[in-house]
């Protein structure tokens, strides 16, 4: 059950962080244009935040990992999400006022907007991994599943954004549909019951 | 007398093939200059292989405008007869740039590409010259017109091209973007935009238009698949007063090869849409799954 329920949400983690971001591309489009380094913006920022969460979520991994801390880390992540839709606006016409160069200008309005969240979208890999971790031995293998489940996660974010979400609904409705998704899974697995191992059987 | 009819067809078929003198895969586009019988073109690759061609000039004529679409994008000036500040949206071969550099010489023109690959070849291949009253910006034509606006920057003629046959870019076909261009128009300011007249985007090109301009012309070709929408800032002329126009211009159009009562012939005042279509906002503009539908 437990199990389950971890690799529902590295899944629904790795479809939030590619859908955010190739709608990352139509939010900067109408400030940025949709040059190849308004890309290369995203994607780099991208990149930073999620190794950066990486190796917060590796750290934090190490101090009493629990199913219910995982829960609250996707409560977190998932209204995060929401700073995008907030401040999308405000925050490229603040950039494009001040910054010339379109280039720079990405960079700096995809940091604004998308840096935050992607870090703390980042920490929920490693974790998860050391939640079905059981022994050293078999670590490879748990880790190896669980970024087997996140990718392929990340590959229906991917197609299912770009091919179908976008065409059914706006840019600000797909994220409060990822927002939702991610709140209520934080939320189902704060409200777990405590078992008296908090790991998970690979 | 099989070996003369041999070597003419020969003949024929040699001078029938066209030749590539230019190919280049740019940052946006895979890129060539065909020239073909003396006339020659500049084409897109594109997905299913009917490469479309962008522009093309006679190489004994090239100041005639060669492509029949671009034709078309001189009916704004049944509406705004002396342009002075013109904006061209999308350089292809230059053509029209060059086309009113020379009818109006005195008017400054800003032509707008974001492919230095296309601006390169236009100035190799096509004749075209920046410099004097005539200026390239190569830069996403969406943040050109975003800061024109900051700039208090205002045109009176503005082209609107930016589509290559295969991907349109989503951003330069919504609400909020021909605000923007609004925004940069002289009161008296006429806007030409290239469409598509297939599939389902046509309803939804039209109903943003319709929200943005209220009334708008469209101008069609019977030869051509391209339909192109006019705009004026303001109520639109009456037929009598673009037929004075018409007649006015007529000598210089025909100079370019262009018939001004086939212009006129070819203008709908009363283009009418799938009402129900929804606007395309930066919040929705899906335009490439729309337009394969």
């Amino acid at each position: 059950m437990r199990t389950a329920l971890l690799l529902l949400m590295s899944f629904t983690m790795g479809f939030a962080i590619m859908s955010s971001e190739l709608l990352g591309g139509r939010i900067l489009a109408p400030n940025f244009g949709s040059s190849i380094f308004v890309w290369g913006s995203i994607i780099t920022v991208y990149m930073l935040a999620l190794s950066l969460g990486y190796l917060i979520g590796g750290q934090w991994s190490m101090r009493a990992p629990s199913f219910r801390k995982f829960g609250l880390l996707f409560l977190v992540a998932g209204l995060s999400l929401l700073h995008i839709v907030a401040s999308d606006q405000w925050a490229m016409d603040w950039v494009f006022v001040r910054i010339e160069d379109p280039r720079g200008g990405a960079l700096l309005a995809s940091m604004l907007l998308f840096f935050v969240p992607s870090i703390i979208m980042g920490v929920a890999a490693p974790y998860g991994v050391r939640l079905l971790v059981q022994s050293r031995e078999s670590s490879g293998k748990a880790a190896g599943f669980l970024y087997f489940v996140s990718t392929l996660g990340s590959a229906a974010g991917t197609i299912m954004t770009s091919f179908y979400l976008v065409v059914w609904f706006e840019i600000d409705q797909i994220i409060y549909c990822c927002t939702g998704l991610l709140v209520a899974l934080g939320v189902v697995a704060l409200l777990m019951p405590d078992s008296g191992s908090q790991e998970v059987e690979a | 007398m099989p070996v003369l009819l041999a070597a003419i067809l020969l003949i024929c078929a040699a001078s029938a093939q066209a030749e590539t003198i230019h190919r280049e895969k740019s940052l946006y586009r895979d890129l060539y200059v065909e020239e073909d019988d003396g006339r020659r073109c500049l084409k897109f690759r594109t997905r299913n292989q009917r490469d479309s061609s962008q522009s093309c000039v006679f190489v004994q004529r090239p100041d005639l405008l060669a492509l029949n679409y671009t034709h078309m994008a001189m009916s704004g000036l049944l509406l705004k007869p002396q342009p002075k500040k013109i904006l061209v949206i999308g350089l292809g071969g230059g053509v029209l740039p060059r086309a009113l550099g020379s009818l109006y010489p005195q008017a400054e023109i800003t032509s707008v590409e974001i492919d230095p690959a296309v601006v390169a070849v236009a100035k190799r291949y096509f004749y075209f010259q920046e410099g004097g009253n005539n200026r390239v910006v190569t830069q996403d034509a969406r943040v050109f017109v975003k800061r024109a606006g900051l700039k208090k920057e205002r045109y009176d003629y503005i082209i609107l091209d930016a589509f290559n046959g295969d991907y349109i870019p989503g951003h330069l076909m919504t609400l909020e973007f021909f605000q923007e261009v609004k925004k940069i128009m002289t009161p008296d300011a006429v806007l030409v935009a290239n469409t598509f007249s297939r599939s389902e985007l046509v309803n939804h090109e039209s109903a943003t238009y319709h929200k943005a301009f209220g009334k708008f012309y469209t101008v069609s070709q019977r030869d051509s698949g391209n339909r192109m929408i006019l705009v004026s800032k303001h109520k639109l002329p009456g037929r009598t007063e673009m037929h004075r126009n018409m007649r006015a211009l007529s000598p210089q159009l025909l100079e370019l090869g262009v018939q001004g009562r086939k212009l006129l012939n070819g203008l709908d005042r009363t283009p009418g849409w799938k009402r129900s279509a929804k606007v395309l906002t930066d919040q929705y503009s899906p335009v490439n799954v729309l337009n394969a539908e």
